[in-house]
């Protein structure tokens, strides 16, 4: 017997305990909904476990298994294989921050797809560990300040840069892995509604702004998250058994300085020497991700300009009239 | 009558020492005597010495010790006479089956030596210089502690998935070994 | 049938039997012949289950939570480091009541690395809310394993079966295997009413605050203690269908009249009883008692089977270091406070595979208690040769 609420439809519901502006509340709940109730979701420790599940509270609407950080993956290993075992087709979708996919949940991750498990991994990447209170994680960008990569006499914020988790995760031949970003809906939308129509391990990365950890104004999470695609920061991409096969074009290159400026976190960076050191070396970084993906050349009608014309209309904003990344491959 | 009987295995890893145990086991289950085998505890690599062990008992086993006091030693490689103490605990009077032609150590003659080429044995059958069915054959016909009809059983049961011609030959080497013994006390009397 | 097999066959025929709709696991030395055997079955169509082969323990202990939330009857095996790198899971497991079914191969922990058995690694999960029953034979093995589906399932508890990694493992013994019919009769079908389903949709593993986590503890804590008398009362049914019964959560041997008693656990009891059966030939009062299972730790029924004796050995593969011996602190306390003050002798040996032969634990039973030097434990005496006319 069905026991839903039939009044209810969001999979992750109202009342939840997010930060204002919270980037990864915005993208659970597009990213839910486009999958729908019939799913079961096992999540990772981290921010979405905790504001979702307060304390013998719950705002998810679809079933949902929380066990700890690193086993995500492993315990959506099994819920599918159970569901196989059982005849059953129910797809089973995994959420996760950044520290539990790029580090302390990436043995159990790269397990998973290289036994070719049916599942959806979406990373809400975050860029630190903003749980425990803004820590860097191997996600972090270059020289950004947390509370483990302080700035100081003798530093300029993170030392390392951001693990190129994507190509870690393409590199395992898997069927499909997309970028993508809260500020890009109709982009977001097509990301998920393709990764649902394929059977395998798929993995989305979705760069969701913490307003607390880069310590932005609550009401710039989507111009921020878009800032760092037109800048080149973040790339969004499609790889499908490998090869990249999708790549959002960048209608223009705006200057890194533009993405930095309104984030607290990169504050330190300006009115000093060394921290111009450090913006140089960002703007670089950036130059580096636009040549390699082609983002200013690439055979594709589908860029940041077009992106933006979206028209919202209809629950969510869906932008029906936008070519879906399918049709932009058929066109290419 | 009461029976219970220890036996120790020496070999080298790849020889089928553990299998060699596994089948005098089963050999004296199939002749309904409760047994037990298992191998010295360790790590599996090939060439290192290796050792395991056999009880036959006809009451209930209940101990998981180790074998310290056999009443008989089978050595499938001569050779680790030079290195292990093969004979140690051995009880006085106790049969040694040696995969060898010769006593190759003077002092031991409290014990019962039986020396034959059981390498050369298993050639000839199985193409590769396995001792253990020749061994096991001689210690059958030498102890009757088992049949040699239980153990080609064994060998049957134990080696169903390699298929027949294996389990033919290694049958085969097993009577050689058996009539090692036999054709031996024929000469004696 | 009766047949000779090797402990590891043995279980993984019974876990076969069981129908287990999902396996996960990864290799670790002594459980390896039990994963190969299972994957075999598997491969030849002889068990219709989702073989899985884990990144790492950490990962075969989500992978069957997993299973078991998604409705699907579960096993896997580990040992050692294996199992306390499934630590962190195995206490997510049991506070989440799945009825997970595991196999312990006990090993020692290292370092120094030490591939042979003792109960070092179980024994450090003792607080993880699982159900632990340690075993004496293949046979009890195979009945136990076949037992642990049905407490998990009827409790909603983890039930841990920790068979001696390599004395039992690696051993070919006689084993009398039930059939599918008689085992499909004792074991329903799994049932798990938590299932994650779209249709009824419940959060498993959300948060919980000091208002009402000790609530969470104590229930689990009351869901564990109440599977005493289900444990008996499966070994009892168990007796019923198949004729064999394990103690329940404990097994005397000749404890009656006895003046001595020697507890302990797992396969070193089998030698203990031959100990037993020598001594009571020379006219020595001494009995056994083997504790079966260790969590619940059923402290009024050792308290009622030892409440006759003045001695009490209590001989542990395991030690809390920098205290002593695990059991036999329990037991103490579980004396105390039933009013007694009967003295309980700690011996720790069998460490790392050494071997605890007969001869040692006639030695440890003619050893006089060192009390008198403040100590709470010692150390078993190292092996001694037997002497050679000694058997016959």
């Amino acid at each position: 017997m069905d026991k839903r609420d039939p009044f209810r439809h969001n999979v992750l519901t109202s009342g939840h305990r997010a930060c204002s502006g919270c980037g990864e509340a915005m993208a659970a709940r597009m990213v839910t909904d486009l999958i729908g109730p019939d799913a079961i979701y096992i999540n990772a420790t981290g921010c979405l476990q905790v504001f979702t599940t307060h304390n013998q509270q719950s705002a998810w609407q679809a079933p949902w298994i929380h066990s700890v950080f690193a086993n995500a993956a492993a315990v959506a290993s099994g819920v599918e294989a159970a569901l196989r075992a059982k005849g059953k087709d129910t797809p089973v979708v995994v959420q996760a921050g950044d520290g539990g996919t790029f580090d302390i949940g990436l043995q159990c991750l790269s397990g998973m797809i290289e036994r070719g498990h049916d599942v959806l991994f979406v990373c809400y990447d975050n860029e630190a560990y903003m749980n425990t209170g803004v820590q860097r994680s191997s996600s972090t960008p270059h020289a950004v300040r947390t509370t483990t990569s302080p700035p100081g006499r003798l530093s300029q914020g993170k030392h390392h840069l951001k693990k190129d988790v994507i190509s870690i995760i393409a590199a395992h031949h898997m069927p499909y892995a997309a970028t993508a970003t809260i500020a890009y809906f109709p982009d977001l939308k097509a990301k998920v509604e393709k990764a649902m129509r394929i059977k395998g391990p798929r993995f989305l990365q979705i760069l969701s702004p913490c307003p607390l950890g880069w310590v932005h104004d609550s009401a710039l999470s989507v111009t921020v998250s878009r800032l760092a695609v037109e800048t080149g920061l973040f790339p969004l991409i499609e790889l499908e058994h490998g090869e990249l096969t999708g790549v959002m074009r960048l209608a223009e290159q705006k200057p890194v300085e533009e993405y930095l400026r309104p984030q607290g976190r990169f504050k330190h960076l300006f009115g000093s020497k060394a921290g111009a050191v450090e913006l140089r070396h960002l703007q670089a970084l950036a130059d580096a991700r636009i040549r390699r993906y082609g983002l200013l050349d690439a055979d594709t009608q589908w860029d940041t300009a077009c992106a933006m014309q979206s028209v919202r209309h209809g629950r969510g904003g869906y932008a029906s009239s936008m070519p879906t990344s399918e049709a932009v491959k058929n066109d290419t | 009558m009461s029976v219970f009987h220890e036996i120790r295995f020496h070999g080298r890893g790849g020889q089928g020492t553990v299998s060699a145990a596994a089948l005098m086991a089963l050999a004296a289950f199939e002749d309904g005597f409760e047994s037990q085998a298992f191998p010295k505890f360790g790590s599996e690599r090939r060439g290192a010495p290796v050792e395991a062990y056999v009880r036959i008992s006809s009451t209930m086993i209940r101990a998981h010790n180790q074998v310290y006091a056999p009443d008989a030693v089978v050595i499938q490689d001569a050779g680790l006479l030079r290195s292990e103490a093969l004979l140690r605990g051995l009880k006085r009077g106790g049969l040694i089956i040696l995969n060898g032609e010769q006593n190759p150590d003077s002092e031991s003659r409290d014990f019962r030596w039986i020396c034959l080429p059981a390498s050369q044995i298993g050639e000839r059958h199985l193409g590769r210089s396995l001792p253990n069915t020749v061994l096991l054959g001689a210690l059958a016909a030498s102890t009757e502690w088992v049949s040699p009809g239980a153990l080609e059983q064994a060998v049957t049961k134990l080696l169903a998935s390699k298929g027949e011609t294996l389990i033919k030959a290694n049958i085969a080497a097993l009577r050689e070994g058996v009539g090692f013994i036999t054709q031996a006390e024929e000469v004696v009397a | 049938m009766k047949q000779l097999l090797e402990g590891s066959q043995a279980v993984a025929e019974a876990v076969r039997l069981c129908r287990p709709q999902v396996v996960a696991a990864y290799p670790i030395t002594p459980q390896t012949h039990i994963i190969e055997h299972l994957a075999q079955q598997v491969a030849n169509g002889e068990l219709a289950a989702e073989f899985i082969n884990a990144e790492s323990e950490f990962g075969a202990a989500s992978i069957v939570l997993g299973a078991v939330a998604g409705g699907a009857r579960a096993f896997t095996a580990t040992a050692s480091q294996g199992l306390l790198l499934m630590t962190e899971v195995l206490y997510n497991i049991a506070g989440l009541r799945l009825p997970v079914v595991m196999v312990c191969a006990n090993r020692a922990v290292g370092a120094p690395i030490n591939i042979f058995s003792d109960h070092q690694d179980s024994m450090a999960l003792r607080d993880a809310g699982w159900i632990q029953l340690y075993v004496e034979s293949n046979q009890e093995a195979v009945d136990t394993l076949i037992q642990a589906y049905r407490i998990a399932e009827a409790c909603e508890l983890p039930v841990m079966v920790c068979m001696d990694g390599f004395f039992l493992t690696h051993t070919f013994e006689s084993v009398d295997l039930p059939t599918q019919a008689a085992v499909d009769d004792f074991l329903p079908p799994f049932h798990f009413v938590r299932t994650l389903d779209p249709a009824d949709p419940m959060t498993l593993g959300g948060g919980s605050e000091a208002d009402n986590y000790q609530e969470y503890r104590s229930a689990q804590q009351a869901a564990v203690e109440d599977a005493q008398p289900v444990i008996e009362a499966f070994d009892a049914e168990f007796d019923d269908r198949f004729g064999r019964a394990h103690g329940g959560l404990l097994q005397a041997y000749r404890l009656d009249g006895a003046e001595t008693a020697l507890l302990g656990m797992g396969s070193l009891m089998g030698a203990v009883r031959d100990v037993v059966d020598k001594l009571r030939d020379r006219g020595q009062a001494v009995g056994a008692l083997r504790l079966r299972c260790f969590r619940p730790f059923p402290a009024q029924a050792l308290v009622r089977y030892l409440s006759g004796v003045q001695r009490i050995i209590v001989l542990e593969k395991a030690i809390s270091i920098g205290a002593g011996g695990i059991l036999a602190s329990e037991l103490r306390a579980a004396l105390h406070q039933a009013g007694m003050m009967t003295p309980v002798e700690s011996v720790i040996g069998g460490l790392g595979g050494r071997d605890l032969t007969p001869q040692v634990i006639e030695s440890v039973f003619h050893e006089t208690s060192r009390d008198e030097m403040g100590a709470t434990f010692r150390f078993a005496p190292d092996h001694v040769m037997p002497d050679e006319t000694d058997h016959g």
